[in-house]
């Protein structure tokens, strides 16, 4: 949050050009995102994002917790993926600690992941269209995102920030019902992605606002450090579920989108092709769920069930010992990235060999993603900003943390 | 899944293509090395850092064509202080592998790597921000979180989690 007063690049004297401001209070920005535009005419001679807005320091909060009570500060960072984060930071401990993760319990984290990408690739449909000007996509998405949400209550009893994952395994076993629950939004699922693409894909409109715009090329996308559909939609194919699994994810047969077309209208297809594949993945998740325990066996790091908490003396102490001093770390360090709904998550987590993180980094993909924006925009309309900043799919509070 | 023991001998790592490249380049850049739960660390020279990211990228062998991340630890009160942690990812490979710097707590600076890397930019500057290590050569060093006129780095240990600066 720098507050920039920019220099204008071309000469002042001539009065040719002038700065806009757009943000942070404006509805196409997604959040809290202020850019400075440079414009001549309505052309785009400069562009710079202005970030900073929603830091609440979560980072050096961290530091000052137990291993197990930073779980619930990571859904906190991207609202739209809790999962995402929650599995992002739980494997990266779980591989400091060494632990082994029950198959059922990796199996329902895969199921879970792939129905928050459904619920975030769904905001974002829904609010790219909208900046641009397609209104009922909003409300279809929003449709389907409610019966996502409705799923998260069942299992974890929050809508957003859910919290369900732990080191260790998963909160509880979800509740009677939920996978029937699960499979029935899943059947029906595909149709709705099939009224989404009616009102977009072939909408002469649609098409006019979003192909040629705001092109990256993919030798620009590596050198700025996109990932995740950004990256994709300008033809490198990288996937990380599928090139270093994480999870259990290399039982799960699905395609990777690329396109090579690195506009808008790219990157729009591969989300919705995206749809389609967390939609197999999660029914292959359903038909191959295996049995057994949510947890994994390791009493000093995963709390007892409340049963036996209650009957047994040795489960009451490791509950009280977890609870008031944390449980240590060995010391060591882990870079764990996963793929997040906006492209690579990644947490960096060091241990002093103490109960409490000696420092916890993530590498969020809305940051990275954020410094393509000005090759996109630059030449180009001020409108077009608007199509660019939607196809790239930020999180403010992602970006800040 | 139980955890084997960190491997910290050279001679013992050597034949990791990683190594070997940066040993057969200039084997007095690299100070220390790290094999621990299935990730490579490389301790550098400050002054090597730039010259040795340029000779992975452009290995043929190993392209390491990306950076994924860029961060800092404080390791206050000992000296020296700070280390710089790059991710390097390879995409034609799919491979990670991290290097790092350390530095002297008084006045830290090092090597941008904006040359090599345009998108290093948000990085750099999110640890200048906040843990006070300048980047040289930085198209544009300033504070990417914080206020501008805010007085200190927070992720340092030496500043407070709570109550006043």
């Amino acid at each position: 949050m720098a507050h920039m007063t920019p220099t204008p690049v071309l000469d002042p004297s001539q009065d040719k050009t002038m700065i806009l401001n757009m943000g942070p209070q404006h509805p196409s920005t997604h959040g809290v995102l202020r850019l400075l535009l440079e414009v001549d005419g309505e052309t785009i001679v400069r562009l710079m994002p202005d970030i900073g807005y929603l830091h609440t320091g979560i980072e050096k909060t961290c530091e000052a917790k137990f291993y197990q009570q930073v779980v619930p500060l990571t859904d906190r960072i991207d609202y739209l993926c809790p999962m995402t984060n929650n599995l992002a930071y739980c494997l990266a401990v779980e591989k400091l600690l060494g632990l082994e993760i029950p198959p059922r319990a990796q199996w329902i984290r895969v199921l879970l992941n792939e129905l928050t990408r459904i619920n975030s690739h769904l905001v974002w449909l829904g609010t790219h269209a909208m900046d641009i000007g397609a209104l009922t996509v909003f409300l279809y998405c929003f449709r389907e995102r409610e019966d996502v949400l409705r799923l998260f209550e069942a299992v974890s009893g929050q809508r957003m920030m859910t919290s369900y994952f732990r080191i260790g395994g998963l909160a509880l076993e979800p509740p009677l019902g939920f996978f029937e629950r699960v499979k029935k939004f899943l059947v029906r699922f595909p149709a709705n992605i099939d009224e989404y693409e009616d009102l977009l894909t072939q909408n002469p409109i649609w098409v006019r606002r979003t192909k040629g715009v705001a092109y990256l090329s993919p030798e620009d996308a590596i050198a700025l450090c996109a990932t995740g559909p950004t990256l994709r939609g300008s033809g490198v194919d990288v996937d990380l579920r599928r090139d270093l699994p994480y999870s259990g994810y290399e039982n799960f047969k699905f395609n990777v989108p690329v396109s090579n077309d690195g506009d808008v209208y790219a990157r729009y297809i591969i989300r919705v092709a995206e749809l389609r594949e967390s939609q197999k993945i999660a029914m292959q998740a359903l038909e191959g769920m295996p049995e057994g325990a949510v947890k994994a066996d390791a009493p000093k790091v995963v709390l007892p069930d409340r049963e036996k908490m209650k009957t047994q003396m040795e489960a009451l102490i490791y509950h009280f010992k977890i609870v008031t001093e944390g449980f240590t770390v060995p010391e060591g360090e882990v870079y764990m990235p996963i793929e997040s709904p906006r492209g690579e998550m990644g947490y960096y987590v060091v241990s002093d060999g103490t109960a409490k993180p000696y420092r916890v980094h993530m590498r969020s993909p809305s940051f990275a993603n954020l410094q393509t924006l000005r090759k996109m925009c630059e030449g180009r309309l001020i409108a077009d900003v608007v199509a660019a900043i939607g196809s790239i799919d930020i999180v403010l509070g992602d970006c800040d943390r | 899944m139980a955890l084997q023991p960190a491997i910290t001998d050279i001679e013992q790592l050597k034949d990791r293509p990683e190594l070997a490249t940066l040993l057969a380049w200039n084997p007095s850049a690299v100070t220390a090395v790290k094999f621990d739960r299935n990730e490579l660390t490389i301790w550098l020279d400050r002054i090597a850092l730039c010259e040795a990211c340029l000779t992975l990228k452009n290995d043929p062998k190993l392209q390491y064509n990306a950076i994924a991340d860029i961060t800092c630890v404080d390791w206050f009160p000992r000296e020296p202080r700070f280390e710089v942690v790059y991710q390097l990812f390879s995409i034609p490979n799919k491979k990670y592998l991290r290097l790092k710097v350390k530095l002297q707590g008084d006045d830290p600076n090092i090597d941008s790597l904006t040359p090599i890397w345009p998108g290093a930019d948000f990085f750099e500057r999110e640890v200048w921000d906040l843990f006070g290590v300048r980047f040289d050569e930085h198209p544009n060093l300033v504070r990417i979180m914080m206020p501008e006129n805010w007085q200190g780095h927070p992720l340092r240990k030496d500043y407070p989690v709570e109550g006043y600066r």
